[in-house]
């Protein structure tokens, strides 16, 4: 029920919950075992043959006082790690996937320019899974979501329920050119994953947020929003965060500061 | 049936013509057999060599649910995998070429597979597979990027008000 309520009103709150919620959990799950190693354990080293678990919550903070006005390396990273043709580079940019995408903001009385980019907010309540008919549009249990394009038909009822318009659809054939790890095709929507297959790989990070870090900037941070020890929720609990549009109460796993 | 296969036998007929240069050739009538191409790396199928002819589209279909929904992704019975071990030295591919592991068999069965329009056919890593390898498509992408954005702010983002 905590999930309904926006993270706003409950982030700087609920850190001794968590802890008191997560050391309860982890002692009704193995007296045996440490609870520490518990948490440790499904956080970051899961075996492969264990299916994800709502332990975790994936999510990111994005600083936009640190993104750089111009700079462009997150949606190239997230393009060549997920193999999506640039809209630059596209025969048909109007039409052309985008994960990830960079905005520049004015604000019209004062001019102040904020940068920042826009992807799948990775919503704990989704409105692309409640819209999709076939139950392609899914939401992992780790929080991230995802569309199996298995069950995809291509409708596009999730691109006009997002409020991000975090989707798209691959318009035309791929010829080949998909990742071995990233299989995407003509006729099914699709949308930033949080590089799950990286995620799944025990990388720990998202390929945008590592290029945002090679670049010197630091203003995208992946990790699990559930441990409370994690990087991400030691920033959240002491940097002034915004959800985009946070009167839909759609709980975000993706949170801004400075804007 | 039989007109079914001579059918085939006349449709196919490169596939039977390559066929009528070998060894073996088959029985007038009879639809050329599909070419199966020994796996390039490893001896011996996850499972059992016709179990897998039989069963292994039941093997990969409840992998993938694992796969996709709960992010187990066991090497053993993923389509990667096969793709590893069954793609043609010539190709580089299990479907690029008639004669590739999975095309082989599917069209003589005549069963028809979209795996590959979203599925890469070729196994990852080799650069000489992939023709946009890492580096070079970040970089590629980087000048594109740059040299051509047409795109409005408003055009890519609809988002801001
Ligand atoms: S941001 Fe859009 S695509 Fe992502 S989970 Fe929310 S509604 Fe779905
Ligand atoms: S386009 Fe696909 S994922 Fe989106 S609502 Fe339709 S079936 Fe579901």
């Amino acid at each position: 029920m905590s999930e309904l309520k926006p993270m706003s009103e409950q982030a700087p709150a609920s850190p001794e919950r968590r802890r008191f919620v997560g050391t309860a959990a982890a002692t009704a799950a193995g007296l045996a075992i440490a609870p520490g190693v518990v948490l440790v354990q499904v956080a970051h080293g899961r075996p492969e043959d264990q299916a994800v678990s709502s332990a975790v919550r994936w999510g990111m903070l994005i600083d936009a006082t640190k993104c750089a006005n111009g700079c462009n390396d997150c949606v190239t990273a997230c393009s060549t790690e997920n193999g999506w043709t640039p809209v630059a580079e596209s025969k048909h940019p109007r039409q052309a996937p985008q994960w990830i995408r960079k905005l520049e903001l004015q604000d019209p009385l004062t001019q102040m320019e904020t940068s920042l980019p826009m992807l799948c907010q990775h919503c704990a309540e989704p409105p692309c899974v409640d819209v999709c008919p076939t139950g392609a549009s899914f939401k992992r249990a780790d929080g991230i979501v995802l569309v199996d394009r298995h069950t995809c038909i291509g409708c596009r009822y999730c691109m006009m329920a997002c409020p991000y318009k975090a989707r798209s659809l691959v318009h035309e054939h791929l010829n080949d050119t998909q990742k071995a790890d990233v299989p995407r095709g003509i006729g099914c929507v699709e949308s930033c994953t949080f590089c799950v297959q990286k995620v799944d790989r025990g990388d720990g990070n998202t390929a945008c947020a590592e290029a945002c870090t090679a670049a010197g900037h630091n203003a995208l941070l992946f990790g699990d929003m559930n441990d409370p020890d994690s990087e991400i929720s030691r920033r959240l609990r002491e940097l002034p965060t915004k959800q985009v549009r946070a009167d839909l109460n759609l709980n975000l796993g993706v949170r801004y500061h400075g804007i | 049936m039989k007109r079914l296969l001579v059918l085939g036998a006349v449709v196919l007929t490169t596939a039977a013509l390559a066929w009528a240069g070998s060894e073996t050739q088959p029985k007038a009538g009879g639809a050329p057999k599909p070419v199966i191409e020994k796996a390039v790396k490893g001896e011996q199928c996850v499972e059992d060599t016709d179990y897998m002819r039989r069963n292994h589209m039941k093997v990969l279909d409840g992998h993938r649910d694992k796969t996709v929904h709960e992010g187990i992704r066991t090497p053993k019975h993923s389509l990667k995998e096969c793709i590893n071990c069954h793609a043609s030295e010539t190709t580089g591919s299990v479907a690029a070429s008639k004669d590739d592991f999975c095309i082989s068999c599917h069209s003589y069965a005549s069963v028809k597979i979209d795996c590959f329009d979203c599925h890469s056919t070729k196994p990852q890593g080799s650069a000489a597979m992939h023709p946009l390898n890492a580096e070079t498509a970040h970089y590629k992408h980087k000048l594109a990027a740059q040299a051509a954005s047409k795109i409005s702010a408003e055009e890519m983002a609809g988002v801001a008000p």
